[in-house]
């Protein structure tokens, strides 16, 4: 298969478009899954005390 | 440094430096009678010093404590002091080169001196120099303790450090000679890319091992950004770089693209390095640095993800934004410009979440001037994301291109951005690295502060005003037809501008070199801190076995 200008703008236009849209849903719904807050919240915390050294 | 190796990793990095400076002496015997000969001696002298500096501690005596117990600074402090001398430097070479556009009799009739060579200099030395090592320095700070684990390797850390540095030095020798593939922020050849490739292989090996050992299970948003940073540049440097040496014995070497793809691939790259170089890495800094300092947690963590992987998206695709109105199809030049304006929503998320955080903060930004050197940053972030967007816009960029504007544009992220949340990061991070009370001056930080809001402000504006004055002279047409103004007439317009320039990067120079200053007296004359609880010292301490007044 050759790869020309026509088909690659072609690949751009279709699936490019809805992949991207795609990830974009996945990445929302991640970000706002309810159940994850905690998790979350935790992450945002740790790192305000953490010059104890590695744990092990 | 050496007193932290055990005698195999002593002799493990005594072979490596070895190879190298063997690789130098390969490069110069082969590429004598053309510049890589040279390049080849500037490789095998670093790459020497480091032996003998090896040789002189090989026999030392080994670490006794339990390395595992702490995190391994050193790499990081060392990495901050080279970043510091590379900013005085490159910074320096800034003021030069905008003072050779007012002044041209600043060139002093060197060919290694001109414009097109000194800018190139000052352009990595500042990028790569002064940037690439404080992310490096920051990133292992920063994986370790939010991994809540310790780098995994002894003498990794400093390949990947002293090994990106003999790169920025290969780099700017190699411009000051002539050798160049003139792709923009790609200026080095086939040979310093292909070392690159080596040590950015390595430092991504190692990122992934240290986070493969940590103890959070969650990575935290930090890392990610850091790690987007280190995997996306392994990508880019490769494929922009992929070339053809003209010989194996010469620097020359050809592109294995032509024409628009060149072009296009050079500024899907290009851009992507102001990308994931100048702004993924540094917001790295900015979510880990700023909650820190400010003792409060990110604003919203969920945005904070949602912003990280919409730039990852997004800006991948804006490069053809460079190429407006060139034989690019129209279509690509369109999707640069609409992923442009798109890319305004995750930037702003970034920003305004770093500003949210400060949000019962504001006491401590106005009495710490660290804090407000990361609020400026965050500001800036902002303000030069817009400008980004809508100079992206096909019928801006008729007006803003080839002018100082784009100047002006790349400095405000450039100065404003990321060199304030650097520096930002620089004063919150060495007191807690030398293990020191505080900072030698506070007083020095607020001159800086000062100094570098001065500085970034005074270049700005005379850019913006150069820029639009030389976009509206070149498309000023006379009644019959033909162009009102010739370009030397734009060029004498310019003067006032570029002397304004010059002065506003000489105050931000001035605040660089009083942050060396202060660091180094930080190191020097600082008492050590006390700590809180009891700990284990190391080997190096020099404490007495007993405490006195037992």
């Amino acid at each position: 298969m050759e790869l020309t200008h026509a088909f690659t703008s072609a690949i751009a236009k279709s699936f490019g478009l809805f992949y991207l849209i795609a990830l974009s849903i996945g990445v929302t719904v991640y970000a706002f899954w309810p159940s994850l807050g905690k998790r979350f919240d935790k992450a945002a915390k740790s790192i305000l005390d953490d010059e104890d050294g590695p744990c092990r | 440094m050496i007193a932290q190796l055990r005698t195999a990793e002593r002799q493990l990095a005594l072979i490596l430096s070895g190879l190298v400076a063997f690789a130098g002496l390969v490069m110069a015997a082969v590429g004598r009678g053309d510049p890589m000969g040279a390049q080849g001696w500037i490789v095998a002298l670093c790459a020497g010093l480091v032996v003998i500096f090896l040789l002189r501690g090989l026999d030392g005596p080994e670490p006794v404590e339990d390395r595992a117990t702490a995190y391994y600074d050193d790499p990081t402090r060392v990495g901050i002091l080279i970043s510091l001398a590379w900013a005085v430097v490159a910074m320096s070479t800034g003021v030069w080169v905008a003072s050779q556009l007012a002044w041209p009799d600043l060139r002093f009739d060197g060919a290694w001196s001109s414009f097109g060579r000194i800018r190139p200099a000052h352009t990595s030395g500042v990028i790569f120099g002064f940037g690439g090592n404080a992310l490096i320095a920051t990133s292992f700070h920063v994986m370790q303790r939010t991994s809540r684990a310790r780098l995994a390797g002894q003498v990794s850390p400093w390949f990947v450090l002293f090994g990106f540095n003999l790169f920025c030095i290969v780099a700017a020798s190699g411009y000051l000679m002539g050798i160049t593939q003139s792709k923009e922020y790609a200026e080095p050849e086939w040979y310093a890319d292909i070392w690159l490739v080596i040590v950015w292989v390595t430092y991504f090996t190692l990122y992934i091992r240290t986070l493969a050992r940590r103890n959070e299970p969650h990575i935290y948003v930090a890392n990610w950004y850091y790690m987007a940073f280190i995997l996306v540049m392994a990508i880019l440097h490769i494929v922009n770089n992929l070339a053809i040496p003209a010989s194996f014995a010469g620097a020359k070497s050809y592109s294995a693209f032509s024409g628009v793809q060149d072009a296009m691939i050079q500024w899907w790259y290009g851009h992507n390095a102001v990308a994931f170089f100048l702004t993924a890495g540094f917001l790295g800094m900015l979510y880990y640095f700023l909650p820190k300092r400010a003792e409060r947690p990110i604003y919203s963590y969920r945005l904070s993800i949602l912003s990280f992987w919409g730039i990852v998206f997004f800006y991948i695709w804006v490069g053809s934004h460079h190429l407006h109105y060139t034989a690019l199809p129209q279509w690509v030049q369109t999707l640069g410009m609409t992923f442009s304006i798109m890319l305004l929503i995750p930037s702003w998320a970034s920003a305004g979440n770093a500003l949210m955080t400060l949000n019962g903060a504001w006491h401590k930004v106005r009495d710490d001037a660290t804090l407000r050197f990361m609020m400026v940053a965050a500001v800036f972030y902002g303000l030069s994301t817009f400008e980004g967007s809508f100079m992206a816009v096909r019928a801006v960029n008729s007006l803003s291109h080839y002018t100082d504007w784009t100047v002006g544009h790349v400095h405000s992220g450039a100065m404003g951005w990321v060199a304030m949340i650097t520096f930002g990061s620089i004063y919150a991070v060495v007191p807690l690295l030398w293990r020191k009370e505080s900072m030698y001056s506070w007083k020095l930080v607020e001159w800086h502060f000062w100094l570098a809001l001065a500085g970034t402000v005074i270049y700005v504006f005379a850019m913006w005003n150069s820029g639009i004055i030389q976009g509206l002279m070149w498309r000023t047409y006379t009644d019959s037809g033909t162009l009102a103004y010739s370009f030397t007439d734009s060029l004498v317009a310019m003067h006032p501008y570029y002397v304004a320039r010059a002065v506003g990067g000489g105050l931000f120079v001035a605040g660089a070199v009083l942050c060396a200053f202060n660091v180094l007296m930080t190191i020097r004359r600082v008492p050590d801190r006390v700590p809180e609880y009891d700990h284990p010292t190391s080997s190096e301490a020099g404490e007495p076995a007993v405490p006195a007044g037992e």
